[in-house]
């Protein structure tokens, strides 16, 4: 749920970082967290399990700057992606205006992106919002591992996989090294802002028509 | 699950009644905050309180346990309490969508606490349901 604050021109939104265990939705907070400027961004809380599995979320809340005029703030969350916490997982949608779906590239992880995604449709289902609906961007994670010869799923294979009828935008990333982490988010960002505002317009529009939105 | 927009105005109002319940009788920090874990309103020490973080973990907390409520058979706890050694902490939820938490020392007692959440609730609605 977006919180638009008119008494400070603030648009406040909620990103969340999904996809199966150890794909590298952390390791995306954590790069972010470093390349930008304290005076940008929050801080960063995590809820970590020894051995740096997340345990509930982490959060980084960032400051994107002005857009029109409104201050743009970015919660990013991520999920924890081991398949038993699949509560804990829909607890952190709550709210949620747009997703990244971090994809693992290693070929023996073919099957959890594929149940990942099943997972996040059903959540999602349960606070009634459709997949096709909200902003989303994927990123198919770790290409770095080609050089080590290790066996990766082709970006046809993956796109076939998750992406096929969704037609989203989708990202190679080696998130370890930065690559593709800005760019994943400032997609992501810009769906999300637009889809919010879109829906803040609306809202007012149908306000001003006498609607109950 | 719609989009909360508040303005000056009713920011102003909604720090008003937290202020007369509580600020009033002394509690540390009042916090407002949607179900998303966004903070709406917070007032008190708020210097001295990462408020961004305890509104994430306080929406956070609420939510697991209403499922632990939900999977004992209970309908709901409708208050989360947790004593510190000085300090101490409820959070209650306000409607559907919203969670107020309440920081507060020894010196208060929670019964007053309470009390005045029970008595602000109405009032908190009725403001952020204003058009
Ligand atoms: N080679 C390589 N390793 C990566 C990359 N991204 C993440 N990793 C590693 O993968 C492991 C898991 O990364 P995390 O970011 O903790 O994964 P996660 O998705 O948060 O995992 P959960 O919290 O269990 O859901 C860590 O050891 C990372 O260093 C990458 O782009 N390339
Ligand atoms: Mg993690």
């Amino acid at each position: 749920m977006a919180l638009i604050n008119l008494n400070k021109r603030e648009i406040n939104c909620k990103i969340v970082y999904y996809g199966p265990g150890r794909s590298g939705k952390t390791t995306n907070l954590f790069y972010i967290y470093n390349a930008v400027s304290e005076k940008y961004r929050g801080k960063l809380l995590t809820i970590e399990t020894r051995g740096e599995r997340t345990l509930f979320f982490d959060l980084l809340p960032i400051n994107l700057g002005k857009i029109k005029g409104l201050d743009i703030r970015l919660q990013l969350y991520t999920v924890p992606g081991q398949s038993h916490y699949r509560a804990t997982r829909k607890l952190v949608l709550k709210g949620v205006d747009g997703i990244v779906f971090v994809a693992d590239s290693l070929r023996k992880r073919r099957e959890k992106n594929i149940e990942s995604l099943i997972d996040l449709k059903n959540n999602l289902a349960e606070y009634n919002i459709e997949l096709e609906e909200i902003p989303l961007v994927f990123q198919y994670n770790k290409r770095d591992l080609i050089e080590a010869n290790i066996p990766l799923l082709t970006i046809e294979e993956l796109e076939n996989d998750l992406n096929r009828e969704l037609k989203a935008p989708y990202f190679e990333a080696a998130a370890i090294k930065g690559i593709g982490v800005f760019e994943t988010l400032k997609e992501i960002s810009k769906r999300t802002v637009k889809y919010v505002a879109r829906k803040y317009i609306f809202n007012e529009a149908s306000k001003a028509q006498g609607g109950m939105i | 699950m719609g989009t909360v927009v508040v303005t000056g105005e009713k920011i102003e109002k909604l720090k008003r009644i937290l202020d007369n319940h509580l600020t009033s009788i002394g509690v540390s920090l009042a916090i407002l905050i949607d179900e998303a874990g966004n903070e709406i309103v917070s007032t008190g020490k708020i210097d001295q309180i990462d408020t961004t973080s305890l509104a994430a973990l306080a929406a956070a907390n609420f939510g697991a346990t209403a499922q632990i409520a939900k999977l004992i058979g209970e309908e709901d706890f409708s208050i989360l309490y947790h004593k510190g050694k000085k300090d101490n902490i409820h959070i209650t939820k306000i409607g559907l969508n919203f969670i107020l938490v309440t920081v507060f020392t020894d010196k208060i007692p929670l019964g007053l606490v309470r009390l005045r959440v029970k008595q602000l609730k109405q009032e908190l609605l009725n403001t952020l349901s204003e058009q």
